[in-house]
């Protein structure tokens, strides 16, 4: 049997295949990350807003990071109706106690969790929203119960930064 | 083949021949050796290669008027419509187009499919028609979202989010694909490079397509291997080149009425509507030329799974050489394979016809039977079938039937016996 000597040219080889490698790799990346969100973008994380004018049993839409935000202030019936569902009914289960602090407000994106439509307000089998595309029903608390989509819509970040204005983000 | 012993006529051609052989390569295309047989289902390759070219002309110079941005798309496009100069022709030959496109590929894939055209030795040339087939869909999806309508819009959400089902790392790869936390105008620029890119990329691949075609040549409608020059064949020009010419006019007729006739049929109204990311149409569809995808998406109620059928069902055409275990090419000669082969393509019209529908109802149950059936007809039948089938003979070359007056065998000779 030859014996393989590792020779200078294997040497240079590997050397400049490996260097070669991990330098394109470093090219490489900028060129994927460019394609995220840019600071400018990010910069428009946090919108307030005024919510004095609402009423219970409506529903204010704003825009937030270019999706809309769903704020609903909620009737009794509706908070009872959300309080009342057992756990075990529920496709993505969540207490309503912790998608709304405040039982009389609810804060989600309105964005259904399917496909990213924007759900109807007050329609559906359960007095909630409901999807149009792909015919997804959620309850008064924003949460699937019937249709496609995975999970309950999201609750994002938001304050009361006083009685009548919501910061989210 | 006598391309290698070319030699052009002229001193200044034989001078640069020798430098660079494209004179070689023009003798090869006019003398290439073309069975003889070859119907009009053969003349798609041609029509499409017109369409891909329609499409980069046309696209070349909206690009010219159309500014890509969020704020100006739309009107862009209107102003294209109302102001440029034949605007309106060239927007509506381009839009038209891309259906045209995918009429023409969807006749050239299910020819090959019922003269079995992606059979060995032609399993690369097939492939390369899938991957083109991919790429055509994604421009497709692209240039549709550019006016910035609400169906562009919706159309770019609800695709896009697609990805979203990917365990993990799908909101993260959503995120990067519209460069911010929704479809806005990063997604609209990034679209609109690559949707100037992929035609050229589609262009690269159709080379490699004909290349790959030139080595085994033409299968026919017999799907018999034949000698190459012999008197199964005659030379791509002029008779081919003819022929491909007169079915390029028919089909431009169909064009030409599109465009000057119903120039929006195809299109949906909604996307005559600016984008707003608040308000969602009521019925999103996709163009009619994916309903049959979109169909299979909406019958399966599982989010991912429904995602992974979407992808199967086009992929899995990619490994049919394999699937189809028949040595015979030709439907012509497989008496149960033809009876499968239209029950499939009744079977993607109407996945085609429930993709356009709301997916609820007798609608929903007719989508899941056709999507079970499409797996089934790949999966099972046609596996099965290269063993169960009794096939007709073959003839051993083009000359046979024809002389004998019936592409069937079988038939030729019993008519010859009654003639005696």
């Amino acid at each position: 049997m030859s014996e393989k000597k590792t020779k200078r040219r294997d040497f240079l080889f590997t050397a400049t295949t490996a260097v070669g490698a991990v330098g394109a790799a470093a090219v490489v990346w900028p060129m994927i990350d460019q394609m995220n969100p840019d600071a400018s973008v990010k910069a428009l994380a946090s919108t307030e807003v005024d919510v004095s004018s609402l009423t219970p049993g409506n529903t204010l839409t704003v825009l937030w990071r270019g999706k809309p935000v769903f704020i609903r202030r909620r009737t009794q019936e509706e908070i009872d109706e959300a309080r009342s569902v057992k756990m075990e009914d529920l496709i993505h289960p969540e207490k309503d106690e912790d998608r709304a602090k405040n039982p009389e407000w609810l804060v989600m994106l309105g964005v259904c969790t399917h496909l990213g439509c924007v759900p109807l307000n007050d329609k559906g089998d359960y007095n909630g929203w409901f999807c149009p595309c792909h015919g997804s029903h959620y309850d008064t608390s924003g949460r699937i119960r019937k249709g496609p989509a995975p999970w309950n819509m999201e609750v994002p970040k938001y304050e009361f930064v006083n009685a009548n204005t919501i910061k989210i983000g | 083949m006598s391309d290698h012993d070319y030699k052009p006529k002229s001193k200044v051609g034989q001078w640069f021949n020798d430098r660079l052989p494209l004179l070689t390569l023009a003798n090869h295309l006019t003398d290439y050796p073309t069975p003889k047989n070859l119907n009009y289902w053969w003349t798609f390759g041609g029509i499409l290669t017109f369409c891909l070219i329609t499409q980069i002309v046309t696209g070349l110079t909206l690009a010219m008027h159309y500014i890509a941005h969020a704020d100006m798309a739309f009107e862009s496009v209107e102003h294209i419509m109302r102001d440029v100069n034949y605007g309106w022709l060239i927007r509506y030959i381009h839009a038209n187009g891309a259906s045209m496109f995918f009429l023409a590929v969807y006749i050239h894939i299910f020819r090959s499919l019922f003269y079995g055209s992606y059979k060995s030795p032609r399993e690369i040339i097939w492939i390369l028609g899938i991957i083109i087939y991919l790429l055509m869909m994604a421009a497709a999806f692209m240039g549709y979202v550019l006016p910035w309508g609400q169906m562009s819009f919706w159309g770019a959400t609800v695709i896009t989010n697609l990805f979203s089902a990917i365990p993990l790392v799908g909101e993260g790869i959503v995120t990067w694909l519209w460069g911010g936390y929704s479809v806005d105008n990063p997604t609209l620029t990034r679209f609109f490079t690559l949707h100037y890119l992929i035609p050229f990329l589609i262009l690269g691949l159709v080379v490699l397509h004909i290349w790959a075609l030139h080595v085994p040549g033409n299968n026919n409608p017999v799907g018999i291997d034949i000698k190459k020059p012999s008197k199964d064949t005659v030379p791509f020009h002029p008779y081919i080149v003819i022929k491909d010419g007169f079915a390029l006019l028919m089909f431009m007729i169909v064009f030409a009425f599109f465009v000057f006739y119903a120039p929006n049929i195809l299109g949906h109204a909604d996307n005559y509507i600016e984008a707003n990311p608040m308000v969602t149409p009521a019925h999103i569809v996709p163009e009619w030329y994916l309903l049959p995808f979109y169909a299979i998406l909406r019958s399966v109620p599982d989010k991912l799974l429904g995602v992974v059928a979407m992808l199967s069902a086009i992929l899995i055409l990619a490994v049919l050489p394999w699937l189809d275990t028949s040595k015979i090419r030709s439907a012509v000669f497989r008496p149960l394979y033809k009876q499968f082969y239209w029950i499939l393509v009744a079977d993607v019209l109407i996945l085609g016809y429930v993709g356009a529908m709301p997916a609820e109802g007798l609608y929903l149950l007719i989508a899941r039977v056709a999507t079970a059936y499409y797996f089934l007809h790949f999966l099972v039948i046609l596996p099965v079938l290269g063993f169960k089938e009794k096939t007709l003979p073959v003839p051993l070359s083009i000359t046979e039937p024809v002389l004998g007056g019936s592409p069937n065998l079988a038939t030729a000779r019993n008519k010859e016996s009654k003639i005696e």
